[in-house]
């Protein structure tokens, strides 16, 4: 997969107010499906569906202990994400950073006027 | 200065606000007057807005075209409502070349000290248009309307 394909997953599983909550439990640390079931009025399994769209949006990840498979939060995944707002951010700032050039232009052009 | 914030508000939200140290009027033109708009909304080094056309009044119409010299793309859309100097609102989309879905924009200027603070409150159809818009990767920052991580995860 592609960055932006990745990208797009990621965003879209996060589109989904139980799976931000889910993303948001697990940056405190590790949980098993058990754990995170608890706070929400939903089953196991249904918690289950919501962790399988994260893990293939590459976000979360598991590993095996026992009869236990504990997830935690995917940081390749994540570190995408962040880049990429970080660079939109950049891009939008920018512009109002030009904006504000531009303003001060139209500002001190006034007063030359006057 | 107080910088740029951006978040996320209920599934279909992203409001932007950013103050500046001009006068709502002048905030209001650079938003409108397309000699204006060309200087500025221009996202990353490289780019420039060859065509630009802005009717502000109720029902006029938006055209912005950029490009980096290699490749482009654009963005139509319609005013809804225009509030000299205070507040705009209208529709948008981008065309990649596709159409995405209408972003409604609720532009407004208020007075905040000696400048102005702006908000923008972008409203897309659903929460899956607003997390693909995120993804897509838009040149130009402002229709990408993408939010910190934080924003995300409350």
């Amino acid at each position: 997969m592609d960055l932006a394909t990745d990208l797009n997953a990621a965003f879209s599983a996060l589109a989904d107010p139980t799976r931000r909550a889910i993303v948001a439990r697990l940056a405190q640390g590790e949980a098993t499906v058990m754990e995170l079931a608890e706070p929400f009025e939903m089953s196991q399994p249904a918690i289950s569906q919501h962790l399988k769209v994260l893990e293939r949006a590459g976000l979360v990840v598991h590993r095996v202990d026992g009869t236990k498979r504990p997830r935690r939060l995917a940081k390749a995944g994540i570190d995408a994400m962040d880049k990429w707002l970080a660079m939109l951010r950049k891009a939008l700032e920018a512009n109002y950073e030009r904006l504000d050039t531009l303003l001060a232009n139209m500002e001190s052009r006034k007063k030359g006027e006057q | 200065m107080s910088k740029m914030t951006l978040t996320t508000e209920g599934d279909t939200d992203v409001v932007v606000t950013r103050h500046f140290a001009a006068k709502p009027e002048a905030l209001y033109r650079a938003h409108t007057e397309p000699a204006l708009i060309q200087q500025w909304m221009l996202g990353p080094e490289g780019w420039t807005m060859p065509v630009c056309i802005s009717e502000a009044k109720p029902g006029g119409k938006i055209r912005y075209e950029w490009t980096n010299g290699k490749k482009g793309f654009y963005l139509t859309g319609e005013y809804l409502e225009v509030n000299p100097y205070s507040r705009i609102v209208h529709v948008e989309r981008m065309h990649l070349p596709d159409p995405t879905p209408d972003n409604h924009v609720e532009t407004r200027f208020d007075p905040n000290g000696a400048g102005t603070l702006m908000t923008i409150r972008m409203t897309l159809p659903d929460a899956q248009t607003r997390a693909a818009m995120l993804a897509t990767g838009m040149e130009r920052g402002m229709e990408a309307s993408y939010v910190r991580l934080e924003g995300i995860l409350e």
